[in-house]
C-alpha cells in the first residue's frame, strides 16, 4: 500500500506540489494525469525519493520513504521521464549492472536479465551502446531496468512518450500483463491510454489535485456522456433533421458539424433509440450512429482549464 | 559493500568504452615526459631518482584531474541518469565513493603507466626504490585530493566546463596556499597562527617533502583528511541539491 499524505514541495517561490493527499492498493493502476508543469513528475520524484519533500509523508508499504529511502526504493522500479540511461553501456552490461545493485547474483542475476529482454524483445540491440538506439529501444530498456527485480510498486513517468502505435501497445500491454498485486502508477499525456489501462484517475493541476476517481466515473463527468452522434449521408438535409429531432422532449440541445449531428440527452436519458426509431420513420439510413461513452479530453481540458469543447 | 564494488566497476568500464581513458593516459605520459625531461632537466641533474618527475606532479594535476572529476555529476545530472542512480536503494555514501574510488584507480593506472622512467634510473643508476614508491603512493594520494574536489565541484553544475574551471580554482589555491607569493601577501596583518594554517593546508608544502621520497605520517593524513573532506563536501551538496 502507498500512504501520501499532505505532500507539499517548494521550488523557491514556485509550488510545484500543494496539500497532495493520496492511498493506494495492491492492484490499482493509477492514471496520473495534469497539464504539463502541474506537478506529476515533481511528485513522482518524491515518491521514489529522488527528491525530498517541502512537507507531508509517503510511506511504501509501510517504509516511509523520508526516513527509510532504502527499504522503500528496493520495493519501486521506476522508469523516469524520458527514460534516462548510461547512454555509454550496451543494454546487457546496463541491466547486468542495475540487477548487481537489486542484489542479484550469478544465475539468479542471469536469470533476471535475460528474462527482462525477452520481454522487452532487446535480444537484437543486446550489444549495441545505448546512445545509437531508438527511441523506442531506449525507452524499452528504461522499462526493463525498472521491471528486472519485479517489484510490487512500478513508478512510469510518461512511459509511451514519443514511441509509435505499436511500441505503444506494448508497453500498454506489458502493464496489464503484470500480476495484479501490484501498484502501478503511470503519468501520461495520453488520455486513451487512461481508458485503455488505468482503474483510476488522479488529475493534477497547478500542484493540487483535482479529480480522484474511476476512468469510467471520469468519463461520465463529460457532457459527451450518453450523447448520441449521427454521420449522415451527404444527400440528407442535416437542418431539415435538426428541426424534427430539436422538439423531442428526451432532447436538450443538438450540434451539427458537416454531416455529423451530436445530440444531447435531457437529465441522462437513454435517446439512442428514440432517435433511430426518428430515422426509421423518416427513411434515413445513416452512416454511423453511436452513443458516447464521454470524451476524456474534454473533462480533462474542462477540469484543468475550466472550459469545455 | 557489494553496491559500492557495482559502482566502481561501471563507472571504471565507462572510462575505457568512451575512449576518454585512452587520451587522458596519453597526454598524462607525454607531459609528464615533457615535464621531466626538458622542464626538470633529468638528465643534466646526474642523479638516479625521480624528483624532476614528481616535482611537476601539482601542476600536471591542476588541469589534468578536473578532466577526469568534471563528468563525474555533471554528466549524470545533464542526461538525467542522476535520477536513476540516486532512486535505485543504495546508500549515497556508495554512490559517491564509488564514482570516486573508480576516477582515482583510473588515475592510478595512468601513473603506474610512467614505469618506463623508474626503469630508466634503475638502468641508468641506483636509485633509492623506496624514496620512488613513496612519491608514488605520495602522487597518487594527492591527485585523490584533486579528485575529490573535483567530484564535489562537479556535483554543484550541470555543466561540465563549469566543473572543470571552478575546480581548477579551487585546486590552485590548495596548491598556491603554501607558496611564499602568496604567504608574503598575508605575512604582514595575519597573525602567525593563521599563516601556519593557510599554509599546512598546502598541497605544495604537503607534496614537497614526498617528492623528495619522504613519506611521512602526517603528510598521508593531510590528503586522506582533504579527501573524506571533500567527499563529505559531496555528499552535502547531494542533499541540498534534493532538498532545494
Amino acid at each position: 500500500m502507498i500512504e501520501v499524505s499532505h505532500l507539499t514541495r517548494q521550488f523557491g517561490s514556485l509550488r510545484a506540489v500543494e496539500d497532495l493527499s493520496l492511498k493506494l492498493e495492491p492492484g490499482e493502476i493509477l492514471g496520473f494525469l495534469g497539464p504539463n508543469g502541474a506537478g506529476k513528475s515533481t511528485t513522482m520524484k518524491m515518491l521514489t525519493g529522488f527528491l525530498v519533500p517541502t512537507s507531508g509523508r509517503i510511506s511504501v508499504f509501510g517504509h516511509d520513504v523520508g526516513d527509510n529511502p532504502i527499504s522503500a526504493q528496493e520495493m519501486i522500479g521506476y522508469l523516469p521521464e524520458g527514460a534516462p540511461c548510461y547512454e555509454d553501456m550496451t543494454p546487457e552490461t546496463f541491466l547486468n549492472f542495475i540487477a548487481e545493485i537489486r542484489g542479484f547474483r550469478d544465475d539468479e542475476k542471469r536469470r533476471r536479465v535475460d528474462d527482462v529482454v525477452k520481454k522487452m524483445s532487446l535480444q537484437q540491440v543486446l550489444h549495441q551502446k545505448i546512445e545509437t538506439l531508438s527511441k523506442g529501444f531506449k525507452r524499452r530498456v528504461g522499462l526493463a531496468q525498472a521491471i528486472i527485480h519485479d517489484p510490487k510498486v512500478l513508478i512510469l513517468d510518461e512511459p509511451t512518450d514519443g514511441l509509435d502505435p505499436n511500441q505503444k501497445k506494448q508497453v500498454r500491454d506489458l502493464i496489464l500483463g503484470l500480476s495484479k498485486d501490484k501498484i502501478v502508477i503511470i503519468s501520461t499525456h495520453i488520455l486513451e491510454e487512461v481508458a485503455a489501462v488505468c482503474s483510476r484517475v488522479v488529475i493534477v493541476s497547478e500542484g493540487k489535485l483535482v479529480v480522484d476517481c474511476s476512468a469510467e466515473e471520469l468519463e461520465k463527468q463529460s457532457r459527451f456522456h450518453g450523447a448520441v452522434t449521427l454521420i449522415l449521408p451527404e444527400d440528407v438535409d442535416a437542418d431539415l433533421l435538426r428541426s424534427q429531432i430539436e422538439p423531442l422532449s428526451s432532447v436538450d440541445s443538438l450540434e451539427v458539424s458537416g454531416t455529423s449531428i451530436t445530440v444531447f440527452p435531457k437529465d441522462n436519458r437513454q435517446i439512442f433509440s428514440v432517435l433511430s426509431g426518428l430515422l426509421t420513420q423518416q427513411g434515413i439510413a445513416p452512416e454511423s450512429m453511436f452513443q458516447e461513452k464521454g470524451r476524456l479530453e474534454d473533462v480533462f481540458r474542462q477540469i484543468t482549464t475550466g472550459e469545455s469543447a | 559493500m557489494s553496491h559500492l564494488v557495482a559502482i566502481v566497476k561501471r563507472e571504471l568500464n565507462s572510462y575505457f568504452v568512451t575512449h576518454l581513458a585512452y587520451v587522458f593516459i596519453l597526454i598524462f605520459l607525454i607531459l609528464s615526459g615533457v615535464f621531466t625531461f626538458y622542464l626538470g632537466n633529468f638528465f643534466e641533474r646526474g642523479q638516479a631518482d625521480l624528483a624532476p618527475f614528481f616535482t611537476f606532479h601539482p601542476w600536471l594535476y591542476l588541469f589534468l584531474v578536473p578532466a577526469i572529476s568534471m563528468r563525474l555529476w555533471s554528466e549524470e545530472r545533464k542526461s538525467g541518469s542522476i535520477e536513476l542512480l540516486l532512486t535505485l536503494p543504495i546508500r549515497k555514501f556508495d554512490a559517491v565513493a564509488g564514482k570516486f574510488l573508480a576516477a582515482w584507480i583510473f588515475t592510478g593506472i595512468a601513473l603506474l603507466l610512467t614505469f618506463p622512467l623508474w626503469l630508466t634510473v634503475n638502468y641508468l643508476g641506483e636509485p633509492d626504490n623506496g624514496a620512488i614508491l613513496a612519491g608514488y603512493l605520495g602522487s597518487w594520494l594527492m591527485a585523490g585530493g584533486f579528485l575529490a574536489i573535483g567530484s564535489c565541484m562537479s556535483a554543484l553544475s550541470r555543466s561540465q566546463v563549469i566543473a572543470f574551471i571552478v575546480t581548477g580554482l579551487v585546486c590552485l589555491l590548495f596548491v598556491l596556499a603554501g607558496f611564499p607569493m602568496v604567504l608574503n601577501l598575508f605575512e604582514d596583518w595575519v597573525p602567525m597562527i593563521v599563516l601556519d594554517a593557510l599554509a599546512s593546508l598546502s598541497f605544495l608544502a604537503h607534496f614537497s617533502s614526498i617528492s623528495k621520497g619522504v613519506l611521512s605520517l602526517q603528510d598521508v593524513f593531510y590528503f586522506v583528511s582533504v579527501i573524506v573532506a571533500w567527499l563529505a563536501a559531496t555528499m552535502i551538496v547531494l542533499e541540498i541539491k534534493r532538498a532545494s
